[in-house]
């Protein structure tokens, strides 16, 4: 087992290299310029503009910046943003918990919805509550989050004037009065990104159940005289979750990534917001940090996935 | 009287031998009115401004909380990195400049104690240095007293290259000179007739002396006070998240009286232009929104639910369409729109012409940008002493048609004309930009029954405006026949601006396409009336050259101007916030109140 997890971790090292050496390529080559604006600012002498790209490094060949970009990464140095001259670490973890709280509570919600009414619709396939929940799923995943947000403040923020549509990290309530403020503003995001993941989980747990519901064993277990319950629970939902759990895994990069649209809807000031703005930008450290640790957290947890998927169903092993 | 008997009267206000009151006076007697006199004596560099802007609390603080949104949120808080206005606006909220320059463009004090002119001693008579007095018991938010090595200092700070500042181009060939605590005297390598630009406006903030200088020069990334800025400004520094949100809270020693208003301030950015209008104008979430680049018809509906309303104010930006003077569709030497080519048509003045009054301004203002654009004949439009009332323009395809006819451009068999195997075909680029393609499109009609076939293209904004060498779609490059943007005068002298039609500006591909001649137009008499505007101290000798250069560009149809591109903002209703076209948006924060 501890041989596997060092094998994948070492593995792993090349393809983080190689996702690096894509993602620096590909932002040296695509147009633009951190300093732009100064470009089209005609008070501005465009020696200015010359002698800042040269300070950054910018004028440098592709090449040298990426050694560069590389051996200070090594140096757990994750360099600045050209943009606000802050440190990227300092930029990221400043976003990270805002980040995490939205994106892991509309997880979390999508489990809560996902699960009961996956294993319900399986129970009783093509009754009128298993079409009713397929329909709005195959509803709630069709539309994109952008426009389910775009619905969302037009209808409780303009016409009811019930939640308001302007996200703030920075509440300035302390206590009960504070909760209030946070639910009231994360209702909206919350629910975008969660009945959507929700309405995508609730297909897959159905159809993994419906997978598991006519197996013999099942049907021993039935007629061992075992309560309903526990046939459920004991007996399908477990064995049926294996597949679910792994998912869930590699879908655990996400919390951490943000949702880029629906934080630019909302304004909320997470991983996704500050990647986009960032990428509009140009300011290509910022790009690279939030990329790249995006990329080993997709790694690691594919990683788990893996491990868990043998702790669960004990017939697979690790060699 | 006339011109001369005119000068003759300013002339004595000037010298003090007649009162400003007894000149308006006269000019009224002229059967002029007051507002006019003023701004003669403006003209003249002699007016200082008048209290324009009614402030009404008695007393500071008590206003609550001011929301106000960025759609682009601010990233630094260092005045002298700021990349753009976001910046600088955010920045404004605690730091200070000298002085600040209002809607009309003039000279408003604010860390100085009076502005300097002539008459005051302020101005030396030969223009090459300016003696600021600054004001006294200022102090910053940290209790340091505001003195003239604060002043000094950010000089030495933003002139040194290896701080890597923005602001460095203002500062770099200028001295500043401490001549006691209060008094700094800036000293020009050459007589400077626009005086007013270090230590003023958006790039003239200025940053503490005792936190900074251990950070000058290399070491600049590394000062606490980037991010924890310490000013003078109304509002104290709270917490700043970059790219996110800026909070302040009331400075109970600022320098002005009864003022700020509000307890707090909150600075919120990201986003959209359009869902910013709609929290200030329709939900009325937010008190204030920045730069409202929102089709003027939303914005009308929005402002429809009485919550807000949108605020214009003039600025230096034109859209205008430019005319290249160089052949872009064959290279010389590995370059197109190389300055040894020619246009094979443009250079046609007739073609120009026709072109010209082809382009329908009237109906781009009215169907497309509504109240955030008015046509305008003019490439300088405000401040109102520097447009020109020379120039006009007209619409009319029959006179495009006669015109072209006239300088032997026949028709073709498939309706296109030519003249010697050429034909009138144009590439007519822009970046995507709803209003821009509808644009577009009005001129390519309009050319098309003239007989002038349009190509359309749109080229993605980050790519367009980007200052890529390589890339042929940018705009300096200007690899096709007509483009369309937006420039825009920051400040509210057009002398640094019109730089962009001199011979020494056009952006070849030695200089990396970094000068801003961008139409390659090169005119010996304009360069020439450029070096003398550049060198009159007579501030309305100057204004006629700068006129005049303005209607040399309009009437050789260098440029065509389509549209004038203000300020526009969107304010709750009840909230007053005097805005300037010419400064940051928040360069008259101290002085925004509500109604009780």
């Amino acid at each position: 087992m501890s041989r596997y997890i060092i094998r994948r971790l070492l593995i792993a090292i090349p393809s983080l290299l190689g996702i690096s050496i894509v993602l620096f390529t590909v932002l040296a080559l695509a147009p633009g310029d951190p300093f732009s604006e100064l470009a089209t600012n005609p008070a501005i002498p465009p020696e200015v503009q010359a002698s800042l790209r040269a300070k950054f490094g910018m004028d440098d060949p592709v090449l040298v910046r990426y050694l560069h970009w590389l051996s200070a990464m090594l140096h757990g140095d994750w360099g600045f943003s050209f943009v606000s001259r802050v440190n990227v670490d300092t930029l990221i973890l400043q976003r990270l918990p805002t980040t995490l709280a939205v994106i892991g509570a509309s997880q979390v919600l999508a489990l809560l919805i996902a699960l009961p009414v996956g294993v319900l619709a399986a129970m009783r396939p093509y009754s009128v509550f298993d079409q009713i929940a397929s329909t709005i799923a195959l509803i709630g995943f069709s539309l994109p989050t952008f426009f389910t947000g775009i619905v969302f403040i037009l209808m409780f923020s303009i016409t009811l004037n019930w939640l308001p549509f302007v996200f703030r990290a920075d509440l300035s309530a302390t206590g009960l009065q504070w909760w209030w403020e946070e639910i009231r503003q994360s209702i909206m995001p919350v629910a975008v990104l969660g009945l959507f993941q929700g309405a995508t989980w609730t297909r897959f747990v159905r159809s993994a159940v419906l997978d598991v519901i006519r197996l013999d064993y099942v049907t021993t277990a039935r007629s061992k005289g075992l309560a309903e319950n526990a046939v459920v629970l004991k007996h399908i939902v477990r064995n049926a979750l294996i597949p679910v759990v792994t998912l869930i895994a590699l879908q655990m990069p996400i919390v951490f990534g943000g949702a880029i649209v629906t934080e630019q809807i909302f304004r909320i000031p997470g991983i996704g917001s500050l990647l986009i703005s960032a990428i509009q930008a140009n300011d290509t450290p910022v790009i690279m940090a939030v990329t790249f640790v995006f990329a080993c957290l997709v790694i690691v947890f594919n990683l788990i996935a893996d491990l868990l998927y043998g702790w669960l169903d004990p017939r697979i092993s690790y060699r | 009287m006339n011109e001369h008997d005119l000068r003759g009267l300013i002339e004595h206000v000037r010298e003090g031998k007649l009162s400003r009151r007894a000149f308006t006076r006269t000019m009224i007697a002229l059967g002029l009115t007051a507002p006019i006199a003023t701004q003669m004596l403006a003209y003249s560099g002699v007016a200082v401004a008048a209290e324009k802007f009614a402030y009404k609390p008695t007393k500071a603080g008590g206003g609550g909380a001011l929301k106000v949104l960025w759609w682009q949120a601010p990233t630094l808080l260092n005045p002298h990195f700021a990349t753009g206005t976001k910046d600088q606006d955010a920045s404004r909220i605690f730091y200070e400049p000298l002085a600040g320059w209002d809607a009309d463009g003039d000279l408003t004090p604010v860390l100085a104690a009076v502005i300097p002119t002539v008459e005051n001693g302020g101005l030396a008579e030969d223009g090459t240095s300016v003696t600021w007095k600054l004001k006294q018991g200022v102090t910053w938010h940290d209790g340091h007293p505001f003195t003239a090595d604060d002043v000094v200092f950010n000089w030495e700070y933003s002139s040194d290259p290896a701080t890597a500042a923005v602001t460095i181009g203002s500062y770099k060939d200028i001295k500043a000179i401490k001549v006691d605590d209060h008094t700094v005297r800036v000293e020009f390598a050459k007589p400077t007739p626009f005086w007013a630009d270090p230590f003023v406006g958006a790039i003239g903030m200025i940053v503490p002396k005792h936190l900074f200088e251990p950070y000058k020069g290399a070491k600049s990334r590394e000062a606490p006070a980037n991010l924890s800025p310490v000013g003078t400004g109304p509002y104290m520094f709270v917490d700043f998240k970059p790219g996110d949100v800026v909070h302040g809270k009331l400075n109970p020693n600022y320098h002005m009286p009864n003022r700020p208003y509000f307890d707090t301030i909150e600075m919120k950015g990201g986003g959209d232009a359009v869902s910013a209008a709609r929290a200030v104008l329709q939900t009325g979430e937010y008190d204030f929104a920045w730069n409202m680049q929102v089709e003027d018809e939303i914005l009308k509906r929005l402002e429809a639910s009485g919550q807000g309303q949108v605020i214009i104010t003039p600025a230096g930006g034109i859209e205008h369409i430019q005319l290249n003077n160089t052949d872009p569709w064959h290279e010389v030497d590995g370059e197109r729109s190389s300055i040894k080519s020619k246009h094979p048509y443009l250079s046609d003045p007739a073609v120009r012409q026709a072109i010209s009054l082809l382009v329908d301004k009237g109906s781009v203002h009215k169907y497309i940008y509504g109240r955030t654009g008015d046509d305008s004949a003019n490439f300088i439009t405000a401040p109102e002493r520097f447009a020109s009332k020379n120039t006009h323009y007209e619409f009319s395809i029959e006179k495009a048609i006669k015109l072209l006819d006239a300088a032997g451009w026949k028709p073709g068999s498939d309706g296109v004309r030519e003249k010697d195997g050429v034909k009138l075909h144009a590439v007519y680029q822009t970046s995507t930009n709803t209003p821009r393609q509808k644009t577009q499109e009005i001129v390519k009609q309009a050319c098309q029954k003239a007989g002038i076939s349009v190509e359309i293209k749109s080229v993605v904004a980050s790519v367009y405006f980007s200052s890529d060498v390589a890339n042929l779609d940018t705009y300096p490059h200007f690899a096709c026949d007509l483009q369309m943007y937006t420039t825009t005068m920051q400040q509210p002298d057009p002398g640094v601006w019109m730089r962009q039609f001199l011979t020494e500006e056009i952006a070849t591909k030695a200089n990396k396409y970094q000068r801003r001649n961008i139409v390659r137009w090169s005119n010996a008499e304009y360069d020439k009336l450029w070096e003398q505007s550049d060198k009159e101290l007579s501030p309305v000798k100057r204004a006629a050259m700068l006129i005049a250069l303005n209607d040399m560009v309009v009437n050789n149809v260098v440029v065509i101007p389509v549209v004038t591109r203000p300020a526009v903002s969107a304010v709750a209703k009840n909230l007053h916030t005097p805005l300037s076209g010419w400064d940051t948006n928040t360069y008259a924060l101290q002085d925004w109140y509500r109604d009780a």
